[in-house]
């Protein structure tokens, strides 16, 4: 961290606009004393020390017992405050306190984007005490939708972000396809500590070979001074690098996403490189060559790492939080899948899961070996996210590495999809089985975002690579049992429900998203994300033209998601700020008002229109989490099957 | 399906498919099993297990296919999938070389290892790219092709030639629009040899069975240990 600080409070202080990535290495700025250099050095450094002042003022409100409580309404409410508001959302300023880090990438958002004032002393004078005018005016504006404003007003920062995911063409001229490389938003280069590009997300690897390059010279530069460089930021971009062996990976995000939080996405890079190799394979292929081209064993491969880039830009919230999603369901009815699971359970079965639409069912596991998420999420990429498996039909018999489990060897894994097909559901066999009633509507699948993530997999692993045949026999028992008692309608069910909408769970509630984690269970659950998208909920005045609605669902769908997700990444970062201790914090912002709410039981963030008041969202974010503590049986897998 | 006509015999037989990556293993058989293309399909990770029916005049034949990963890393794991299979397909791309270079190294391995009955059959794939593929006048798409102007590398007679060789049936096929796919599949169904087959239930007579979870068991029956030959020894 306070490398970091120390590159970037003298690109801050030495030259104002740094547009190079690379320093030319004679007039490298001085870097600080890792010891002596307390994020309280650098701090000078920052061009609005105020800011670092005044969101203690607003945030920080503590519940020491980690127990439920109310706000006091008593405190300073502030609210829509159209001149005061950063044109981000208000966490920036948060987070700017909390973490030198963030605070780096807070800085490098281009200056016209924040016009400060002195956050605190707006606070301190009048706005506190609001005219009557004021309240009426927000009385009346208290269903605006979170993110209303900006659809209609200036497209903000995340403009083009709607072409984040498009190719770059082959046949267009090098120019043109430099340009569209760098308007991407988000990159992510993998490439060998000799220099060797191994992966870009965007453009092919030989457009982008000499910023490679330069990437490699820069970290080698600093690797060799035994100061390994951890991240920097060029104009409005913040590079994060991460050196695991002989592998460098960096992550370019104009996105505002916090070091941590950068870091931790090149991590899960790594371990679906690891996942893919095992880590002495990757070890010895260095060893005997070091400036051996990785591409060739990773073949085939690439989509995995861009799907998995991909669910990162588009907003994670299973990464952000480091958690699991399950599949809602009676706890009645998750036993009696779980002990059907553990009944038909083969001698070489290690792990056994049920995933409906990327969330989990059931996991049956060895009691002394459980799950790790990291390696969930590698599965659930690969199951979900990228087209290889399901595509193909039929049953697949992958080897891959879980590396939080065992990074040094293969486990091999038995997927098949219970898909809505009658026929697929049992063996390919042809003998037709009276299939329960299975309302199979598959064309109106994917009209929501949930059930768009696909069908239901059963997924058994098995360390035994010959095991193919009695975990395939394990699976057609299961399919015909789950069938005869109704589980699968159930499951099916259930994913087609979907994620509970904010209003079913509190009516007449101003929450507009949540997430809410179980950090016992490292489990997570969410509202749907459709009112977002769609603002459909009743109460709200501005509803979207229905046309522009059908034109560009989907890009606006994304933007929303990722505006979303960019606030909830920013609350993360400042609640997980090192130092910054935070229990609650409240953020209002032109467009949204935020939440977050950390106890040892659970981590809660939620996001609300921004003139809804600090008590009704303490109000609201009380009831969900009540909610949550009565449903959490539903919610979360607690234990699973254990053999 | 044909299920419903009157028994014939059945048996299953174990195919595989083996080539270099991205020649269209996976989309021959989903040409073969679906009837369905994809275009920039993803590849093939591990392996796939898909199964389906051939009917012939006199009997049924069960292929269960094992469509595998091209990539080299996967290579080690191909025994495990063409032990005791009774026929593969050896796919190479008709408009890429080193395709046929990995195809015969394919051929080898199999004459080498596989059971000694093995039926091969050598696939060209992605006949569309080429002139014959397109038609006469389909000369549109390809910058590539130098002497005949189209995509094509590799020439029919050159295959064949070396298929003749080496005792093994061939084809050229576009799985993108199904040209000759299902007739490889039934050139092979017809060459497994009649005494290598085991003769299974017909499907018919099983399937009006009451289903107690044995009985379920049991349907499985004639295909299990057929298979578990091929995988626990």
């Amino acid at each position: 961290m306070a490398q970091e600080a120390a590159v970037e409070s003298s690109n801050n202080g030495g030259s104002s606009k740094v547009t190079s990535p690379s320093p030319s290495p004679p007039p490298l700025p001085p870097r600080r004393n890792v010891s002596s250099d307390g994020p309280a050095q650098v701090a000078p450094a920052q061009s609005k020390p105020t800011t670092a002042v005044s969101s203690i003022d607003i945030s920080t409100l503590s519940f020491p017992d980690g127990s439920r409580g109310t706000f006091s309404t008593s405190l300073p409410r502030e609210s829509f405050t159209p001149n005061a508001g950063a044109y981000g959302t208000p966490s920036r300023e948060a987070a700017a306190e909390g973490n030198l880090a963030d605070a780096m990438s807070v800085m490098s958002f281009a200056p016209t984007m924040r016009p400060h004032g002195d956050l605190a002393s707006l606070v301190a004078g009048g706005l506190n005490r609001k005219s009557r005018a004021w309240n009426m005016l927000r009385s009346q504006s208290e269903t605006i939708q979170p993110f209303e404003s900006i659809e209609f007003g200036a497209p903000g920062d995340l403009a083009g972000f709607e072409r984040e995911f498009d190719e770059i063409p082959d046949d267009k001229a090098d120019d043109v396809r430099m340009d569209m490389w760098k308007a991407k938003m988000k990159h992510y280069m993998i490439l060998s500590s000799a220099g060797k590009p191994i992966y870009s997300r965007h453009g092919d690897l030989n457009l982008v070979n000499s910023y490679m390059g330069v990437v490699q010279t820069i970290i080698s530069f600093y690797e060799g001074a035994k100061n390994p460089l951890l991240g920097f930021t060029a104009g409005n971009a913040r590079f994060v690098i991460a050196i695991e062996g002989p592998l460098y990976f960096v992550a370019i995000s104009r996105l505002g996403e916090s070091d941590a939080q950068l870091r931790s996405q090149l991590e899960a890079l790594y371990m679906q490189i690891l996942s893919t190799l095992t880590l002495p394979t990757l070890k010895n292929i260095f060893i005997h060559r070091p400036s051996t081209d990785l591409r060739k064993p990773l073949e085939g491969t690439e989509s995995l790492l861009s799907s998995l880039a991909d669910s990162f830009t588009k907003g994670s919230p299973s990464t952000l939080l480091g958690a699991l999603e399950c599949l809602r369901l009676r706890k009645s009815q998750r036993h009696a899948i779980n002990n059907v699971f553990l009944k038909n359970r083969s001698e070489k079965l290690l792990y056994g899961l049920i995933v409906a639409g990327g969330k989990l069912v059931s996991v049956i596991r060895p009691r002394k070996h459980s799950l790790h998420p990291s390696d969930l999420q590698l599965i659930f990429n690969m199951l979900f996210e990228s087209g290889g498996i399901k595509s193909g039909g039929g049953e697949s018999w992958i080897p891959l590495c879980l590396p939080a489990f065992n990074n040094r060897g293969y486990l091999y894994m038995y997927v098949s999809f219970f898909d809505g097909t009658p026929d697929a559901a049992f063996s390919p066999e042809s003998t037709h089985q009276p299939t329960a009633p299975e309302p199979s509507d598959n064309p109106k699948w994917g009209n929501t975002e949930e059930q768009q993530e696909g069908g239901i997999a059963l997924v058994l692993i098995s360390a035994d690579k010959e095991s193919f045949y009695d975990l395939k026999e394990m699976r057609d028992k299961l399919a015909y049992q789950l069938t005869k008692a109704g589980h699968l309608s159930l499951i099916r069910a259930a994913a087609r429900e979907g994620r509970p909408r904010v209003q079913s769970i509190v009516p007449g509630a101003h929450i507009a998203h949540f997430l809410y984690k179980s950090r016992a269970n490292v489990q997570f659950c969410m509202s749907s994300l459709e009112t977002l998208s769609r603002s459909s909920s009743s109460d709200t005045q501005a509803l979207p033209p229905p046309a522009e609605m059908s034109s560009s669902e989907q890009p606006k769908r994304l933007l929303a998601r990722r505006r979303l997700m960019s606030l909830y990444h920013e609350l993360h970062a400042s609640m997980h700020a090192k130092h910054a201790h935070l229990k609650v914090l409240h953020a209002v912002g032109e467009d949204a008002a935020s939440l977050a709410w950390i106890t040892p039981v659970f981590e809660f963030y939620c996001v609300a229109g921004p003139n809804v008041s600090r008590a009704a969202m303490a109000q609201g974010a009380n009831r969900i989490i009540q909610w949550a503590k009565k449903e959490e049986e539903r919610l979360f897998i607690i234990g699973g099957g254990v053999f | 399906m044909a299920d419903s006509s009157a028994p014939k015999p059945s048996s299953s037989v174990k195919l595989v498919l083996l080539g270099e990556a991205a020649v269209g293993k996976s989309s021959l058989v989903l040409r073969f099993v679906n009837n369905d293309f994809q275009e920039n399909k993803e590849p093939t990770i591990g392996a796939a297990f898909l199964t389906q029916k051939c009917n012939l005049p006199t009997r049924t034949i069960k292929f269960e296919i094992w469509d595998t990963a091209g990539q080299e890393r996967f290579a080690s794991l191909a025994p495990m999938y063409y032990r005791n299979a009774q026929a593969a397909l050896v796919v190479y791309d008709l408009t890429k070389p080193t395709s046929l270079i990995k195809a015969k190294h394919w051929v080898a391995e199999l004459q080498r290892q596989a059971s000694p009955g093995i039926v091969i059959a050598l696939v060209g794939n992605k006949l569309d790219l080429t002139e014959d593929g397109t038609g006469s006048g389909g000369d549109a798409e390809d910058a590539g092709g130098e002497d005949s102007g189209d995509a094509r590398k590799i020439s029919t007679e050159e295959a064949k030639t070396y298929a003749e060789e080496e005792g093994l049936l061939f084809f050229e096929t576009s799985a993108k629009t199904g040209f000759n796919v299902t007739e490889v599949f039934t050139a092979i169904a017809n060459a497994i040899p009649e005494t290598s087959l085991k003769t299974a239930r017909g499907p018919g007579a099983s399937h009006a069975a009451a289903r107690t979870e044995e009985q379920r068991v049991n349907l499985n029956g004639p295909r299990d240990p057929n298979a578990k030959e091929g995988c626990a020894c």
